[in-house]
């Protein structure tokens, strides 16, 4: 599904930020990428998604080369990528329910045919009260849990997240854990990127990403 | 979709949406993606009004100058005026009368008279006072043909007949007052349409600063559309309807503003016409109609304005994608 080899990114003229990155994610897997802080995590996502292109190496995201890959067919390859950004990227101006509700909007579904779903998906986030509400007036773990409902409603082949569960509490980072590890059975790849040890602890079985100077170790 | 939250509605609203499951309430439209009433939006607004008011206004008054124009040229073209000066031994009385004989007989010619010395008199009356001596003074007779204008006469040969037959007659076939009035009203309509061209070429400037301003304002809306899998049409499109809507309000306060200016004035005119002052404006440069037409272009002014406010945001906000990656 993705495959990185020997990826190596700098911006500008400034060092390495990653060095020979080489790794595969197969479908179906479900993975935390970890490191400390300025490690490159973020970084990575940002290749994961096609909003960088690397210095050198070669990225594939689904089969295809990402380097030779025209900017006209980004679309269809992110409406299979959900991500969820450390700083949430809400809009704004939108309310709860349709934040959540933009990626289907996007692929033109009509409002009646999704309503139940980002409904539901709401309940399950523990958003349902605060569905009309707008962000600004959202807490920091309300806005991370919209975040991650809109990153899933459109049930995307594959779930990138950025210190998902940073802004909440250990409860409720039990329960979107679990939102991923259900997604996950359902055929959904996961890369979970978090400094959260007592985390990924509980889902020990998973693969490890670790990032250190921009150089990776996989620990299977 | 949604309603808008208590929160933000105050108690009168609370109170309505008391009881009712947050599912009860999605009954609302879904908010536009690009947010409306912004700063940026208003003054574009106004941006836009402005240039379709000056716009409707030109296109109302070339219209109504060339059409004032086509009517002078109109009259004048449709006769031709035939002086008798006096000359010693002859009647010019007469010789009148017989130019307008000569003219009944020549083809193109629909009808002729010889002005009656009263009216000759009104003409003369600012030099010569109110009473003028047609026998003791050597006062020109005026003799006017009304001509058919699609096969008007020759008028090389009828000035040959006159020289032989009428001592002292001259044909006047007004060629150059109407060469005078039409250039006159082609150089309105050209400076009409140069005004029109830099109202456009100002109209499109400001709608591309406006355009960029109001991305570069909603860069995170961009962005977070671009990362959710929206095409760049889709993007586009949204930004188009913001700016098609806008566009429509200026357009549409700025060509109304326009239309109302222009009939004014229409009105206005008509109500000087009842005055002296009025009477020797229009004596002069006629009265001041505003044809139908005046309010077609103007409508299409304004279609025309939101059309190009939508097609110059589309042009800017596909440009502006492109040149971005997220």
């Amino acid at each position: 599904m993705i495959r990185f080899e020997n990826v190596g990114l700098r911006y500008g003229m400034g060092p390495e930020v990653l060095s020979d990155v080489t790794f595969e994610v197969n479908p179906g897997s479900f993975q935390f990428l970890t490191g400390p802080s300025g490690a490159g995590k973020t970084s990575l996502m940002r290749l994961l998604f096609l909003a960088l292109r690397p210095t050198r190496g070669l990225i594939e995201v689904f089969g295809k080369d990402a380097e030779s890959l025209p900017r006209t067919h980004y679309p269809a390859i992110r409406r299979r990528i959900g991500i969820v950004f450390q700083d949430f990227r809400l809009l704004d101006h939108l309310t709860t329910y349709e934040n959540v509700a933009l990626p289907l909007r996007v692929l033109g579904r009509a409002e009646p045919d999704y309503r139940s779903d980002v409904s539901d998906l709401l309940r399950w986030v523990g958003l349902q009260e605060r569905m009309h509400a707008y962000p600004p007036v959202l807490s920091g773990g309300e806005k991370q849990r919209a975040a991650i409902a809109r990153a899933v409603i459109a049930q995307p082949d594959l779930l990138l997240a950025d210190e998902p569960t940073g802004n909440v509490d250990p409860a409720m980072a039990r329960r979107l854990i679990r939102l991923f590890a259900e997604l996950n059975k359902l055929g959904t790849t996961v890369i979970i990127a978090t400094h959260d040890i007592a985390l990924m602890d509980q889902y020990d079985h998973a693969r490890r990403l670790v990032l250190n100077d921009g150089r990776l170790h996989i620990y299977d | 979709m949604t309603e808008i939250a208590p929160e933000q509605t105050g108690p009168a609203m609370a109170t309505r949406l008391d009881g009712a499951s947050p599912e009860d309430r999605l009954t609302r439209k879904s908010a536009a993606i690009v947010p409306q009433g912004t700063t940026a939006g208003t003054a574009l607004l106004a941006v836009v009004a402005i240039m379709t008011f000056l716009a409707g206004i030109t296109v109302g008054l070339v219209l109504s100058v060339s059409q004032a124009a086509e009517r002078w040229a109109g009259g004048l073209s449709s006769e031709i005026t035939v002086q008798i000066t006096p000359v010693d031994g002859t009647d010019p009385d007469e010789a009148a009368a017989k130019t307008v004989r000569i003219l009944a007989n020549m083809d193109g010619v629909l009808s002729a008279e010889a002005l009656p010395h009263n009216e000759l008199s009104a003409l003369l009356e600012p030099w010569l006072g109110s009473s003028v001596d047609f026998t003791s003074l050597p006062v020109p007779r005026l003799v006017i043909a009304e001509i058919n204008r699609d096969a008007p006469p020759n008028t090389a040969e009828l000035a040959s007949i006159l020289a032989s037959e009428v001592p002292g007659a001259g044909i006047d076939d007004h060629r150059v007052w109407q060469s005078r009035l039409e250039i006159m009203a082609e150089s309105v309509v050209v400076a009409g349409m140069i005004i029109l061209l830099l109202v456009t070429a100002a109209t499109v400037l400001s709608i591309t600063f406006a355009t960029t301003g109001t991305l570069a304002a909603n860069r995170d809306i961009v962005r977070v559309l671009s990362l959710v899998g929206a095409r760049e049409n889709y993007i586009a499109r949204q930004f188009v309807q913001h700016f098609l809507t806008l566009g429509l309000k200026g357009s549409a306060i700025g060509g109304g503003s326009a239309i109302l200016v222009l009939a004014l004035a229409a009105w206005s005119s008509g109500q000087l016409m009842a005055t002296p002052a009025g009477a020797q404006m229009e004596a002069l440069f006629g009265g001041f109609n505003l044809p139908f037409s005046a309010y077609i272009a103007v409508t299409l002014t304004v279609m025309g304005v939101a059309a190009l406010t939508a097609g110059t945001a589309w042009v800017a906000v596909l440009s502006v994608l492109r040149k971005g990656r997220e």
